[in-house]
Parts: structure tokens; C-alpha cells; sequence
């Protein structure tokens, strides 16, 4: 059984139509990424699983269970932990707010406290900012900060949404590296990226979305070695 | 070490002023000032219960008035010869602040969906729908005359009567159990989710917090303060009219929080009491000064609405977060100027850390 089984969802904004027949599927223990160009309908897809937006056709199934109707609370109670497309840290409190709350479906004051032991030994950097309100982090921090907090619900399944994006090329390489060792520790991951480079060099599968549909699907390693991935995503071929 | 810590002092002071305020009357026996004490006394309670919507959760509410109208209209309804019904005020104050609680939710419920502005405008037309349904609801309520000769409270027997001491003390305990449910309430899960809603919405969805839950309890508890004050209120006049719960009283209690300093519990109190004080006490005292001294075309009580202005002018420019901030809103007002360039600097200091 699949941890999470997408299946054949459609989603719209209004009369936008967003998504039509996603289906994609990430087993316990994967890292799987979704690439796509802007607007393809990646956040979408995350968003639909997490129960912020709501599909109008197909099932989303997690763990076994339908939580197509469950409200996105339940989502997170359930085991997934989402970090939102451009970070969303909450500015004025500190790292350490922010990291309380993203442990807020949770009750065990001894589990929190060991997990957030945990994440900062993931994020070294953290610890040295704990009492700094995030505001004032680097993007790179603050990207860090907003993978930490979604790992302080200790998810089954941890989606990141572009991790990557306006990162220098060296903090990229520290924040891919860091998405392996959490993957490493446990955690299943649904990658989104616009680098599809980065993404299918850590992930074992791949599914490739373009306007709404997912148009491939493969190991990371023949989405990598594809023409038309190479073409059109890694910046291969003749241009 | 002679020195007294800043949590000692904190407490000696709270003591001394919980002595004074319990003894004000018997130092005082001008009863207006009690009865302009009283009256201070009910606004405060309506200030600590919008610091929940507006201050805790960030909800922008322009019509918290209607409110206050549900929890004195309650009351009149209840225990007068209105409809023949005595319920006790003792009693009334807990019906009143459950009913407030109920509209608070039917009202917030719609509400759900919108921030910021919206929320704000939709909020506003409630604050004019409720005193209007009063106001028409003539069979009911009288219409424009209100209804009158409102139960007198009585403790052990002995009514309470037209002096305004016994209100006085029945709000100085309402208020007391305000803030202790107001401090509770911050400290609490709810009190976070709220501060994380009033942050970042969405971003507060992600932790897991049930945001229509949250927001809902917000208005709630929110409106279930100012029931606690409409019954007082109504009491204490003996009369409810719809003319007393226009816009300018939920403008008043906000621009409360905005002296004070929105999310701050003493700010709050110490921005209520101001503008009470100002409102019900220095300006009608100077007119009744300059009438003594001979000029009697004068009167300070118009000039209200422009000192107002003029306060919550003044407190924007040059202290935003209010007299007494919350943590969180100093933060809002001040380091959010300081933020990019501080940012950016700490990105190159970190990469140039990382190439070496």
C-alpha cells in the first residue's frame, strides 16, 4: 500500500481550471518530486492533498484511508507535514515560536521537546537563531526554518514546495543535502521544484505536470536521461 | 540583594492599586465620580473583550457595539415589566454573556471567508443592523423610546438603588475576571492559534490549526464580554435605548485598543480608561469650569470627536503600537523598517561563511 495515492483529481480556481486527472503516488520511505514550469499546477497538487484547496473529481488516499473531504487540520493530525510555497514563517515571532506552532497538533510536551532537539541538530543554523524573530533570517534561514516547522508535526510525509527557489546556488546544494538526511531519518518527501536538476539528482521517481496534467512519469534516473525532460526542464539539448 | 525584582514590584504595585480601587469610595463620596468610574468600568470590560477579536485574532471588527446592544437589550428584555419576566441580574450576567456568545458566533460565522477590509465593512453592517432591529422591533422593544425602569440588582436582599457604588464593585470583579480569562486565554493553544491566524492565515492552516474553530471562539468569547457589560450598563442607567449603541461606541472601544495598544491587556485598560476619563470627566468638568467663570457659550463636550482625532492622529505618528505595546505589535511597527537591509546582510555573511 502506497502512503499517499493520488487518483485522478481535477481542481479548479473559479473557471480556472488548475488540475485534470492527477494521479501520482509516493510509497513509504520515498523521496518522489513533481517538476513542472510556473503555473503547471504543482502547488495545486500539494495544496489538494494538504485539503486547502478541494478537488472536484477523483480520491486522495493517505495511509489507506480517503481524506478527500477531511479538513486541512486533519491533514496535518494525520501525518502530513506541508512547507507552503514562499516559506510563510511567521515574521515577527522567533524560531522558536515558530517552531512551537508547527508542533501544534501535537500534545506530548516530552515528544515536542525531543523533536526539537531533533530538527536543530538538522539545522544547526537554527540554533543559533532560536531567539531571533525570523523576520530578520536570510531566505535561506527562513527556508530552513520553514522545513523545521513543518517537521515539528513529525510528519509520515513531508511536502516541500520549492525549497529551492530565489536560494544561492551554494545554500541550494545545503538545503538538497538537508532533504536527504531528513529523507534519510525516516521521512517520507514530495519534492516540487522548478530546479529539475537538483530535484530528480535526489529523488528515486519523478512525475513531470504541464498545465494541469502529468504528461511523464518514471524512475528519477530515465526522467534524467529523457530528451524530452532534458529538453524542455534540464536546459539540455540544442539550446 | 535589597533591590525588588521587576515581578515583585509588578505584584506590589497591583496590590496597591487593587487596595486604592477597593477603597475609592469610601476616600471619594462625590458620587459622580463613582458613577463616572462605573461607567469607565463598562468600557473597559467592552475594551477586553475586542482586544480578543481585534488584538488576539486580528479580526477586524467595526461593530462590536452590536454587542453590547444584544447583552443590555437581554437584560431589559428579561427583567423589567416588559414582558412581565424578573429574571436576577446575578443570573442575567451569565444568560446575557452566553446569548452575546451565540450572536457572536451566528454573526462571525458569515464572516469566515474575509479579511482585512472586507471583514471590516461586513462587521460594520452588522453594528448598524443590530440597533436597527431594535430600534423597529417596536412591539418588543419600543422602538426609539427604548424600554425603561429596568429591575434594580440586589445583593442579600437589599437593592442596589440609584447609588452607583454598588455597580462600581459589581464591574471592579467583572473586570478582575475579565483579565484573568483574558491572560488565561493568551497563554493558552487558542491564545497561539490566534496569534499565528493573526500573523499569517494561511501559514497558521499549515500548522494544523482549525482557523474557522479559532475564529469562531474569538468572536465568542469576544462578544461574550460585552454582554457581561450591556446587562451592568443597562442596569446601572435603568434604561436601554437603541441610540446608545451606535457606530461612535464601537469606534470608541477600538480607538481604546489603539491608545492602549491592541493585544495588550494592561494597554488596553490603561487606552480605555483615558479616553472614559477624557470623554465623561475632563471634558464636561472643564465646561462646567468655564461656565463658572463666566463663559457660558462654551462647551468642551462638542469638541469630543476632534480630540479624538486629534489622539489617534498623533498615536499613529508617533507611537503606533500604542502607550502600553504588546510585544508582538512593537515588533510590527518598528522592526519590520529595519528588516531587508538586515536580511540581506545576514544572506551574504552566511554564504560568504559557506564558501569558506
Amino acid at each position: 500500500m502506497a502512503l499517499l495515492e493520488v487518483d485522478g483529481i481535477d481542481a479548479s480556481y473559479g473557471r480556472i481550471r488548475a488540475l485534470q486527472g492527477v494521479s501520482l503516488r509516493v510509497e513509504e520511505g520515498e523521496i518522489v518530486t513533481l517538476i513542472g514550469g510556473n503555473g503547471a499546477g504543482k502547488t495545486t497538487t500539494l495544496r489538494a492533498i494538504s485539503g486547502l484547496v478541494k478537488p472536484t473529481k477523483g480520491a486522495i488516499r493517505f495511509a489507506g484511508d480517503d481524506v478527500l473531504r477531511d479538513t486541512p487540520d486533519r491533514i496535518v493530525r494525520r501525518g502530513v507535514g506541508h512547507s507552503p510555497e514562499g516559506r510563510r514563517v511567521f515574521a515577527r515571532m522567533t524560531v522558536r515560536e515558530n517552531l512551537e506552532l508547527g508542533a501544534y497538533t501535537r500534545t506530548s510536551k516530552a515528544e515536542i521537546a525531543s523533536d526539537f532537539e531533533r530538527v536543530l541538530e538538522i539545522f544547526p543554523r537554527l540554533k543559533e537563531r532560536i531567539a531571533q524573530k525570523s523576520g530578520t533570517l536570510s531566505g535561506g534561514e527562513q527556508q530552513m526554518l520553514a522545513m523545521a516547522r513543518a517537521l515539528m508535526s513529525r510528519p509520515k510525509l513531508l511536502m516541500l514546495d520549492e525549497p529551492s527557489l530565489g536560494l544561492s546556488p551554494i545554500l541550494v546544494q545545503t538545503i538538497f543535502g538537508v532533504i536527504r538526511e531528513i529523507n534519510a531519518r525516516g521521512t517520507t518527501v514530495l519534492l516540487i521544484e522548478q530546479n529539475a536538476r537538483q530535484a530528480l539528482g535526489i529523488a528515486s521517481r519523478g512525475y513531470v505536470l504541464e498545465v494541469g496534467k502529468i504528461v511523464h512519469e518514471d524512475t528519477a534516473a530515465n526522467l534524467m536521461a529523457s530528451e524530452a525532460v532534458r529538453a524542455a526542464y534540464l536546459g539540455g539539448g540544442a539550446a | 540583594m535589597t533591590a525588588l525584582s521587576g515581578r515583585n514590584r509588578t505584584r506590589i504595585g497591583l496590590a496597591v492599586l487593587g487596595i486604592v480601587l477597593l477603597a475609592f469610595p469610601w476616600l471619594d463620596h462625590n458620587n459622580s465620580h463613582i458613577d463616572f468610574l462605573a461607567n469607565a468600568g463598562a468600557f473597559i470590560l467592552l475594551a477586553l473583550g475586542l482586544n480578543i477579536v481585534v488584538g488576539f485574532a486580528g479580526l477586524l471588527d467595526l461593530g462590536y457595539a452590536a454587542f453590547f446592544a444584544i447583552g443590555s437589550y437581554a437584560y431589559a428584555m428579561l427583567a423589567s415589566q416588559q414582558f412581565g419576566i424578573h429574571i436576577p441580574f446575578w443570573i442575567m450576567l451569565f444568560v446575557a454573556s452566553v446569548i452575546a456568545a451565540i450572536f457572536g458566533i451566528l454573526l462571525g460565522a458569515p464572516t469566515l471567508r474575509l479579511r482585512g477590509d472586507y471583514l471590516a465593512i461586513v462587521t460594520l453592517g452588522f453594528g448598524e443592523i443590530v440597533p436597527q432591529t431594535f430600534l423597529n422591533l417596536t412591539q418588543f422593544t419600543n422602538g426609539p423610546n427604548g424600554i425603561s425602569s429596568l429591575d434594580q440588582p440586589s445583593i442579600f436582599g437589599k437593592s442596589f438603588g440609584f447609588s452607583a457604588t454598588p455597580y462600581y464593585y459589581v464591574l471592579l470583579v467583572l473586570i478582575v475576571l475579565g483579565i484573568l480569562i483574558a491572560v488565561n486565554l493568551q497563554r493558552s493553544r487558542l491564545g497561539r492559534a490566534w496569534m499565528a491566524i493573526r500573523e499569517d492565515e494561511l501559514a497558521a492552516r499549515h500548522m494544523g490549526i482549525n482557523t474557522t474553530a479559532a475564529k469562531l471562539s474569538a468572536f465568542a468569547l469576544g462578544a461574550s464580554f460585552s454582554g457581561l457589560a450591556g446587562v451592568a450598563y443597562a442596569a446601572k442607567l435603568s434604561l436601554v435605548s437603541p441610540d446608545q449603541f451606535q457606530f461612535n461606541v464601537s469606534v470608541l472601544v477600538l480607538s481604546m485598543l489603539v491608545l492602549g495598544g491592541m493585544g495588550n491587556i494592561a494597554g488596553v485598560i490603561v487606552g480605555s480608561f483615558v479616553l472614559s476619563f477624557i470623554n465623561s470627566f475632563l471634558l464636561p468638568q472643564s465646561t462646567n469650569l468655564a461656565h463658572a467663570i463666566g463663559l457660558a457659550n462654551v462647551d468642551f463636550t462638542n469638541y469630543r470627536f476632534m480630540l479624538y482625532g486629534v489622539i489617534l492622529v498623533a498615536m499613529m505618528l508617533f507611537r503606533p503600537e500604542g502607550l502600553i505595546p504588546s510585544r508582538q505589535r512593537k515588533a510590527e511597527f518598528h522592526e519590520a523598517m529595519a528588516d531587508p537591509t538586515l536580511a540581506l546582510q545576514e544572506q551574504s555573511e552566511y554564504e560568504g561563511a559557506a564558501r569558506t
